[in-house]
């Protein structure tokens, strides 16, 4: 195992010299800025990646391409109220339509056990997860499904939902954390009590848990802080806006064999909360995962996988479902509404002594408001003595929350990060040194319990204080630069990963993860290292839940880290065969044998892996490799962000005139797609910074559920986005890998937040920070 | 419902079709023509995801009928690549990382290569007005517009070679 280890002079050095791609360049890239000493053949060049020429001229086939023949067109009815009994449902308008096949509701699930079930990223109860797929005695929010419908076309199918008649009752809504919580709100489960230090609450409640860390004493860090600084903060609703909407095609065979193709981050998820749902063996269900057009966790929760597989089994024939994408607003997603309180005490000498934080978030209309992640990051960037955190997961009659991109931790760094600016600029200190000054290092123990290894906290500071942007002066009338840092811990689940090798030197790799963003070509990457030879001779293919060894979502940041882990096992196992190979080609023992760079060699003699794979029938048959990994070294990733933004005080428009964005990847193994994963990630964060919000009507619908209305960043929109690439290895994996797809998306709302506060004076506390608001903002602070 | 008979030029193909009065001309595309490298993003116009060439304009396929397509020339992703070889567009894309998912990626490319047929060598602003039109979630659209400027820089040197 070749581990990359980080050199401290050498870091310096390269901290001393580093240069990002300025915003004045257009064409070709500088070096981004590497720590890490470790140099490799194959992992850190940037190969074309294998998916790609089919993604360039539409050839790549996502869930919607997929057309079995006879297939029949699902469509989904949805409540119109936030919150209502469901008094009757009468379908026979419907079903007695021409064309209409089938129409299912809850009563055609088998009924809901209490049981836990995993769901990707945690563990829930089932019963939820089953509610949410087809609504029962009640509807929670506008947009939750109630009848699924197979129908000989798309049009026929929404044609017979609308004569689907529902009776409804409507009931009181709750529409943010702070309003469910009064002890008048509605309850939306009656069954719901608040899980609290163990024991559960007397009462049924709308509070799903709550949990608290405690590190220290942070009354008495307060009492020694001379400067003290406590705001409150609020965030709306946002989605994950993912260009492709949900999608499925299932087939429940004649045999009972239930295959299923779809758009997921999780293929296994799919079949095993699918199969969980309808009381099926897991076995008996097939998941095809095909091209995704995006997730960034919105595609891990399963919604009408299982009504269009009841769909099949009653009619017998293939049913597809495609979303709208008001039903992608509506019905899916999106993440958390949060309410964040935050205290920071800290002395004149710049140190900080106590924090403090209460965070509500909205979890939607089921328990799971990754408001837990949210406390573990909130503070994570800080080595503080005394430290208290109260998380509060509560649920409202909004659309089940899904994961989005580091979940729950941009909420809370929107407001952490500043009330720290707050605290520097009171103390007189500049904000990057403040945060060096308190920085967060190995053996640093977060106040939620684990004790950081290897991080880079202090390297991605000091790659911004030495970066040009930072020295770079900012004039002019209403323009303000911000700096805010952002923490995402990754996780490493399970991957598997199976390498056939071809007579001509080339190598099948089979793999599990679903590719969002050029995964394929990052986890080939790993293994052409390891077999020493180049990227484009491997040949990765992302294949069904029967064809591959058991992986988890692609989620977490971990599929570069852990899929790749195991492709890196995989070829290692490949290398010890061809050894074996080799050494008997020569009538020697394997052990003789070494490798290096795709060469073996013994004893004076040597042969290349292509040579070698091209003698596989004379040396015992066809080489396969196969490994499974559960990673335990899973390194957390630190991310910052450098923006200048000009805010016109008389319409409240805030234009980004530059931005850096800086994060340590470990080791960028495609520095291309790392870059790409650091600019898209930025780039929804200045979207939920600036504009993006679920804008509700009174009656807790949602008004604006068209990518009109909800507006997403355009290109118009934005400058380019400058990376920076930290690369501190993460000495728990084989080439220093951290993961990159989410980290990044942490520190945009604060640090806006703090450049709009440089410009014009004004502090945000709600997000977003739309034109409306910024001009009411800036109008108060004229008129005070 | 009665289906109309249609007759359009699709790719450079006549092309002959049915379909119903209401099919928007992206449902003829992936249902019927089974062109199903233009896709879905919203139906409302307001993505670009479907964006294809009809008679020289860049339209969103959505927002067109299936019976508008009657006699004029539709030029979809498929349409793009000359026999096995890729636009200079679609080559730069591949280099420049300028993909993520890809689901986006048809739509910029029509796009892109209609900016480029028309203005050679388009500014970074100018990039970015016109694609203005087209959401990417997943790039942050600075590899896109970097991409369409690799692949204007491209286009010059072989006109001048």
């Amino acid at each position: 195992m070749s581990t990359a280890t980080i050199d401290p002079v050498r870091a310096k050095a390269a901290a001393a010299t580093a240069s990002g791609n300025g915003a004045g360049s257009q064409n070709g890239y500088e070096p981004n800025m590497v720590l890490a000493t470790k140099t490799f053949d194959v992992v850190g060049t940037r190969p074309v990646r294998h998916d790609g020429t089919d993604k360039v001229t539409g050839r790549a086939l996502y869930g919607a391409d997929v057309l079995l023949p006879g297939t029949l067109h699902g469509a989904v009815l949805r409540s119109p109220h936030a919150h209502a009994r469901i008094r009757s449902i009468d379908t026979s308008a419907a079903e007695s339509m021409d064309g209409v096949f089938a129409v299912v509701t809850a009563e055609d699930l088998p009924p809901a056990e209490d049981k836990i079930v995993d769901v990707g990223e945690g563990d829930t109860r089932l019963s939820y997860v089953h509610g949410n797929v087809l609504a029962a005695g009640k509807v929670l929010y506008q947009g939750h499904a109630v009848a699924g419908i197979a129908a000989a076309s798309p049009h026929l199918a929404l044609e017979a939902a609308s004569a689907i008649k529902v009776e409804y009752e409507p009931l009181p809504s709750s529409m943010t954390a702070p309003e469910a919580m009064q002890p008048a709100a509605e309850l939306l489960h009656e069954d719901l009590y608040t899980k609290e230090f163990g024991e559960r609450s007397q009462a049924p409640s709308n509070v799903a848990e709550h949990v608290q860390w405690t590190k220290g004493d942070a009354a008495d860090g307060f009492a020694h802080s001379e400067v003290v600084v406590e705001r409150t903060f609020d965030t709306a609703t946002v989605h994950q806006g993912y260009i492709e909407p949900h999608n499925v095609t299932a087939l429940w065979n004649h045999d009972g064999r239930l295959h299923i193709w779809c758009s997921t981050q999780g293929a296994f998820v799919v079949r095993d909360v699918t199969a969980k749902i309808l009381e099926i063996p897991v076995s008996n269900v097939k998941v095809t995962p095909m091209e995704i057009g995006g997730g960034f966790g919105g595609k891990i929760p399963v919604y009408f996988e299982p009504v269009a597989a009841l769909l099949s089994k009653k009619t017998g024939r293939p049913v597809k479902f495609v979303m709208s994408r008001e039903d992608v607003f509506v019905g899916t997603g999106p993440t958390a509404g949060s309410h964040v309180r935050v205290k920071i005490g800290a002395s004149a000498d710049g140190k900080i002594h106590a924090m403090e934080a209460m965070l509500a978030y909205e979890a939607g209309a089921y328990p799971g408001s990754f408001v837990i992640p949210g406390g573990m990051c909130i503070f994570a960037a800080y080595d503080c003595a005394n430290v208290a955190i109260d998380c509060y997961d509560v649920v409202v009659n909004k659309p089940s929350c899904a994961a989005y991109r580091a979940p729950g931790a941009p909420q809370a760094a929107f407001a952490a990060e500043q009330v720290v600016d707050e605290v520097a600029a009171k103390i007189g200190m500049d904000p990057v040194a403040f945060r060096l000054l308190n920085a967060a290092k190995e053996g640093t123990r977060r106040a939620d319990g684990p004790k950081f290894r290897r991080i880079g906290c202090e390297e991605v500071l000091e790659a911004i204080k030495s970066h040009p942007h930072y020295q770079a002066p900012l004039e002019g009338p209403n323009r303000g630069r911000g700096v805010a840092v952002g923490f995402w811990f990754n996780v490493g689940l399970e991957s598997s990963c199976t390498l056939h090798v071809n007579t001509n030197g080339t190598v099948h790799l089979v793999e599990g993860s679903t590719d969002i963003g050029g995964t394929r070509t990052s986890i080939a990457m790993q293994a052409a290292e390891v077999l020493g030879i180049p990227a484009e001779d491997i040949l990765p293919e992302v294949v069904d839940t029967d064809s591959v060894g058991f992986t988890s979502v692609t989620g977490g940041s971990r599929t570069t880290f852990a899929t790749g882990w195991a492709a890196h096992d995989a070829a290692q196992k490949v290398v010890a065969e061809m050894k074996a190979r080799a050494a008997k080609l020569w009538s020697l023992d394997p052990g003789q044998v070494e490798h290096a760079k795709g060469v073996y060699s013994a004893n004076g003699r040597s042969i290349a892996f292509q040579e070698l794979a091209a003698q596989s029938s004379r040396t015992g048959g066809p080489v396969s490799a196969t490994a499974t990994v559960k990673p335990r070294g899973v390194g957390g990733s630190f991310s910052a962000n450098l923006v200048d933004v000009e805010v016109d005080p008389e319409t409240g428009k805030v234009d980004i005139l530059r931005f850096t964005a800086f994060q340590d990847v470990g080791k960028a193994v495609h520095p291309s797609y790392v870059e790409g994963q650091m600019q898209g990630g930025s780039v929804q964060g200045i979207g939920w910074a600036l504009n993006e919000e679920y804008y509700m009507g009174d009656d807790g619908t949602m008004i604006n559920s068209t990518l009109l209305d909800y507006r997403m960043p355009t290109s118009l929109d934005l400058p380019m986005i400058d990376t920076c690439i930290v690369e501190v290895a993460n000495p728990g994996h084989p080439f220093g890998v951290r993961g990159v797809g989410e980290a990044n998306i942490v520190p945009p709302t604060p640090a806006i937040a703090n450049a709009i506060h440089d410009a014009v004076g004004i502090r945000m506390q709600r997000l977003p920070m739309n034109p409306p608001a910024i001009w009411s903002a800036v109008e108060k602070s004229r008129s005070s | 419902m009665n289906s109309t008979h249609v007759r359009a030029t699709i790719n450079g193909q006549p092309t002959e079709f049915l379909c119903e009065p209401r099919h928007s001309l992206l449902e003829v595309l992936r249902d019927v023509l089974q062109l199903t490298g233009t896709k879905e993003g919203c139906n409302d116009g307001n993505c670009g995801a479907c964006t294809v060439e009809m008679d020289g304009r860049i339209v969103p396929a959505c927002l067109v009928l299936g019976v508008e397509a009657e006699g004029a020339s539709i030029l979809t992703i498929e349409g793009i690549a000359e026999g096995s070889a890729l636009h200079e567009v679609q080559r730069a894309f591949l280099e420049g990382a300028a993909l993520q998912c890809g689901v986006c990626t048809p739509g910029f490319i029509v796009a892109s290569k209609a900016l480029l047929d028309r203005n050679p060598d388009p500014t970074e602003g100018e990039i970015r007005l016109w694609l203005a039109n087209n959401l990417c979630r997943c790039t942050g659209y600075d590899k896109i517009v970097r991409s369409v400027q690799s692949a204007a820089c491209r286009m010059q040197q072989e006109i001048a070679t």
